[in-house]
């Protein structure tokens, strides 16, 4: 019978399942964007012959992940995403330390990641934050161009400014602690409401309000720069902003997990990705960060951080577990619930 | 008589089970195998000897893993069962209690050791530091399961249950163990995970504050500020059941009481929306009326104003919850509307009712069950929806999503995502008791050759001009939904650069040719072939489990049958977020250790899509006479041999609406597939969202419109390999 056809089909395709061949390892929790991580695992799998399994979540959702999986790792290695979930995981306890031969190649504030979680991880890329604007719905709008923080707060621009909800995005949670940082906890939580007001949507991924203003459904996003560079150069039509009172940056970090299966294969992507050659590669798939390695090569319409007003982002404290939970149990309670 | 010929030897089925026990103890790895059982590389990578691979018997030679040895002892006892007489009532007795202490010795043991050693405090304190740990349960262990559980229904059988019955006791047992493995199990572990606190205490005080928070009961929105999540999800799930069930019932009476000349593509575009992914209906629509929207965009320019975001939230939610669900209400109100019986229209005719009366006291009363079943379908479907709210919906949070951040985010907390699909499960849970203890029974059957062929009359003109006039702007929004769709997936840059290209194809589904064979270089194949493996794995064993259920339903009367039925049609009232959340709090850790495999995958398939086979099923089995079973069993066939010779080869229509509907509904999950996917399995859906979340929309609307015409082509396909069976009596009038 002819049923019986199909149910002989689908166990052979059950059985008959076929995966690439047994060679060694490595699982990639990725938290940068897809094409970057793409170009990550498959330049390591041609450089080395390791077969490498990649998934790509949002930092938070990969920190959400490692928590999860605590007691039976699945994971080997993760690679970008913003500092503070990296930190925290070493807190924690979900990552292991390891002093790699390629230190000598990076700048400082790559190192500094290192010192702050005793070796459990590293800097591999810089990106400054800042914010971005669809600059055709600027001009229809007849809306004067911003280029402070404080300009943010005109009554003018309500309704049109996104920011991620600093409970699940990496860089909403770097924008918080950035105006904490800049303008005091008390001002900088009025500053927090007053933005509050303006804003339409906080979204759950920390790119898509810059990704939402390219396509005209916005019009001002918070925003780490390159990811507005990158907007730019696919065609669209925005323009970014490093607000003049000083903006805060994020260190993408490196860990290796703790009690990874293939510690081997994970030590060697780790000094891989430190490497000038595989930084260099990050430009040509739109990633405009600051990359670790002193000579790695970037795009000239990369960021330059030494021109712009950085703050001294305090790493260590602001990417401490108790910190965070206080600073966004804080907006929680004080900013979400107010009426926009 | 026959019985007398059964008892000379011994049931080949008990031979069997007995062997398999016996096979999964000595010959099958005991765990689950790290890359995969079925490319059988354990075989030569140190078979028998190496711990990973080897069966429980090896195990305990080699010292390990003492905990396995009292298994030992109920294997030993099912060989002493082969020399007695089934009419023995030792016979029964030892099978049953081999199969239940067997059976709870595996339980007992996977749930007290895992990854760490003992799982509890209490046994350390007992027995000391295990020193040893074990992981998930591989297919030995299922073996040895099977073999246990399938001897205990064997004994129960020759004890006299549903007179003696191997196959309907066999069929009653595995079907209430699976359920339960699957829904129940997963579902209790998740609601438990609701009293736990940060430091890893359970706490009713923490559940009670997670659970009457502002956030999901606030009614803010009363005063101008925002209302909790249970409310948000409450009011667009009413809405959205109304508007459906409504519609529904326009496109019902178009296609049956009107002389509208184009039914059939009429029926193909109410059916459209089924075979789309959820939130591709919500993407074209923000092609369409977002703010930057083609309509939005031409209306702002007509009236001289600025365009806004106002499709974000509620209003856009609405109106594609109701695109995407208006399929649903039309087919139930398809069979509604067609099986209010023409005699009884025409006998208020023949009293001088006028067409208009006669609807509006005869008809639409016979019809009130049907639009309550319809709008109890459309409410718990837009409960469950996730798709759309997490594409369009602004800052209207609602239940589904909420339950996705809080597990997914950088909160991770467990105890809120559970306390979440609590209220969700009690709503959808809620409205599927109503629809059951209102509605159930009249819904499952359909007018069964009864003489009624009469005539429906047209509809009154009073109704058939709003009627039409509602279906043409509605039928028009649909087409243009779609053809929205398919532009889509060839502008360049949606927005910025109009040009039409099909670079959004190459990127997606380039191949190249060299010496190698066929390259498959495009960035959508691997999600592409993982879901159609995936989903054709799943489909068969979808059918397989909802008809065998359904055949116990329709065709066996045992003790507990309401329960059970209750118990297996549970899982459609289940939204699929709270599946997945279950699933990877349930089985990420021993004994069932299935995350990041594509095992989950198909297993959550089968147990979301089986309610529909087990109605299918139904619905075709209440048609076929029952004389048909008896006289089958009088010429000594066994139920088995009927089930398998008889019913299933007039089920053809069962069967693949059965197989239909599974497959597509496991192309186009997202709900609880998102939680589930992995590296090495990633559907389409996901990968979709990805792309969405990334900005490359024209990417994602090329990989969605392919999926719908695949998905045509495999129903078309489906059709064609299982055939038709003409099983209708009546000739259809008009249709």
């Amino acid at each position: 019978m002819k049923l019986d056809k199909v149910l002989a089909a689908s166990v052979l395709a059950l059985c008959a399942s076929i995966n690439a061949a047994n060679a060694a390892k490595l699982s990639l929790y990725c938290s940068a964007d897809d094409e970057f991580c793409q170009v990550m695992a498959r330049g390591f799998e041609a450089e080395t012959g390791i077969d490498v399994n990649m998934t790509r979540k949002s930092s938070g959702e990969t920190f959400a992940q490692l928590k999860a999986e605590a007691s039976n790792p699945k994971g080997d290695i993760w690679w970008g995403g913003t500092g503070d979930p990296h930190l925290q995981a070493a807190e924690d306890g979900l990552t292991m330390p390891y002093v790699s031969s390629m230190r000598g190649e990076l700048h400082p504030w790559a190192l500094g990641q290192a010192a702050a979680s005793n070796d459990k991880t590293i800097g591999i890329y810089l990106g400054v934050l800042g914010y971005g604007y669809n600059t055709e719905i600027m001009a229809s709008n007849n809306l004067p161009l911003p280029t402070c923080w404080n300009d943010l707060l005109d009554p003018i621009y309500k309704g049109h400014i996104q920011m991620a909800n600093p409970n699940s995005s990496g860089t909403a949670y770097t924008t918080l602690a950035t105006i904490v940082q800049i303008f005091g906890e008390e001002k900088g939580f009025d500053y927090m409401k007053g933005l509050h007001a303006n804003i339409n949507q906080y979204t759950k991924s920390g790119s898509a309000p810059i990704k939402a203003a390219a396509r005209g459904e916005n019009t001002i996003g918070v925003a780490f720069l390159h990811g507005v560079v990158k907007q730019a150069v696919s065609g669209f039509p925005v323009d970014g902003v490093a607000p003049c009172e000083g903006t805060g940056y994020e260190i993408g970090s490196m860990s290796i997990i703790d009690g990874a299966r293939n510690v081997d294969e994970a030590k060697m992507f780790y000094d891989w990705a430190l490497s000038a050659k595989a930084q260099s590669e990050a430009w040509k798939v739109k990633s405009f960060q600051v990359p670790s390695n002193v000579s790695a090569e970037s795009s000239p319409l990369a960021p330059d951080p030494a021109s712009i007003n950085l703050i001294d982002y305090d790493f260590k404290l602001y990417g401490s577990s108790a910190e965070r939970k206080r600073l966004l149990k804080k907006w929680d309670d004080e900013v979400s619930v107010l009426p926009q | 008589m026959h019985n007398n010929l059964r008892e000379k030897k011994t049931h080949p089925v008990l031979i069997f089970w007995i062997i398999a026990g016996w096979v999964g103890y000595l010959l099958i790895p005991w765990y689950g195998v790290e890359d995969g059982f079925f490319r059988f590389e354990w075989l030569f990578d140190g078979y028998p000897f190496d711990p990973d691979y080897a069966p429980a018997a090896f195990l305990l030679a080699q010292g390990k893993k003492l905990w396995l040895a009292p298994l030992l002892l109920p294997l030993l006892a099912s060989l002493v069962v082969l020399r007695l007489r089934k009419s023995d009532p030792a016979y029964g007795i030892i099978l049953i209690l081999v199969g239940a202490i067997g059976f709870s010795i595996l339980i007992v043991q996977g749930f007290s050791i895992g990854i760490r050693g003992f799982n509890f405090a209490w046994l350390t304190t007992i027995f000391g530091d295990l020193g040893d740990r074990q992981f998930g349960m591989g297919y030995g262990a299922l073996l040895l399961a099977s073999s246990f559980l399938f001897l205990f229904t064997q004994g129960i059988a020759a004890r006299g249950a549903v007179n003696g019955d191997v196959f309907v006791v066999s069929a009653i047992g595995g079907i209430i163990l699976v359920v339960t493995v699957f829904v129940f199990f997963p579902i209790a572990k998740m609601l438990v995970a609701a009293f736990i606190t940060e430091d890893g205490m359970y706490s009713v005080s923490v559940f009670a504050a997670k659970f009457f928070d502002d956030r999901i009961w606030g009614l803010g929105c009363l005063r101008g500020m925002r209302c909790g999540v249970a409310w948000n999800s409450l009011f667009l799930a009413i809405v959205v059941g109304v508007v459906t069930t409504a519609l529904g019932l326009v496109f019902a009476l178009i296609v049956t009481r009107s002389g509208f000349r184009y039914k059939r593509a009429l029926r193909a575009l109410t059916v459209l929306p089924i075979i789309t992914p959820p939130f591709v209906i919500g993407l074209a629509l923000i092609l369409l009326l977002g703010r930057s929207g083609a309509v939005t965009v031409f209306f702002a320019d007509f009236f001289g104003v600025q365009p806004t975001r106002w499709f974000y939230g509620l209003p856009g939610l609405m109106i594609a919850q109701t695109l995407a669900f208006t399929p649903i209400a039309f087919l139930v109100m398809i069979g509604v509307v067609e099986g209010v019986s023409p005699s009884m229209e025409e006998a208020a005719q023949t009293l001088r009712a006028d067409k208009w009366e006669t609807f509006r006291t005869v008809s639409l009363p016979l019809m009130r069950p049907g639009l309550a079943n319809a709008f109890l379908l459309g409410f718990i479907e837009s409960m469950a929806d996730f798709g759309n709210p997490l594409v369009l919906g602004g800052n209207f949070n609602v239940l589904s999503t909420d339950i996705f951040f809080a597990i997914v985010g950088a909160q991770y907390d467990q105890g809120r995502a559970a306390v979440l699909a609590m209220v969700l499960l009690f709503f959808t849970l809620s409205a599927f008791y109503a629809q059951r203890v209102w509605l159930g029974k009249k819904s499952y059957t359909t007018v069964t050759g009864k003489g009624d062929a009469g005539m429906h009359p047209a509809m009154p003109k009073r109704l058939s001009l709003p009627v039409f006039v509602i279906a043409a702007i509605w039928g028009g929004f649909t087409v243009v939904v779609y053809l929205m769709i398919v532009f889509g997936s060839f502008v360049e840059l949606w927005g910025v650069d109009n040009s039409l290209t099909f670079t959004h194809y190459i990127t997606a589904f380039r191949v190249s040719y060299n010496e190698f064979g066929i390259q498959w270089i495009g960035s959508a194949w691997d999600s592409f072939w993982t879901t159609i493996y995936i989903a054709a794995v799943a489909a068969p064993l979808t059918a397989i489990v909802g008809l065998v259920t359904a055949y116990l339903l329709t065709r066996q009367t045992f003790a507990g049958k309401n329960a059970f039925e209750f118990g297996t049609m549970l899982s459609f009232a289940i939204p699929g977020t709270v599946i997945g959340v279950s699933y990877i709090l349930a089985f990420n850790v021993p004994p069932i250790e299935i995350t990041g495999t594509g095992i989950i995958l198909v297993v959550s398939f089968i147990f979301r899509n089986m309610p529909v086979g087990v109605r299918a099923g139904i619905a075709s089995m209440s048609q076929l006479d029952k004389s048909l079973d008896e006289s089958s069993l009088t010429l000594g066939a066994n139920s088995w041999q009927t089930f398998q010779k008889v019913i299933l080869p007039l089920l053809k229509p069962a069967i693949l609406a059965a197989l239909v509907y599974s497959f597509v509904r496991a192309m186009t999950a997202i709900s609880a597939v998102i939680f589930l996917v992995s590296a090495e399995y990633n559907m389409a859906t996901s990968y979709i969202i990805g792309r969405v979340e990334n900005n490359d929309y024209g990417l994602a609307i090329a990989y969605s419109t392919t999926l719908i015409f695949v998905m045509l082509a495999a129903v078309g396909l489906l059709q064609i390999i299982v055939g038709k069976t003409k099983i209708r009596r009546r000739i259809d009038i008009g249709s």
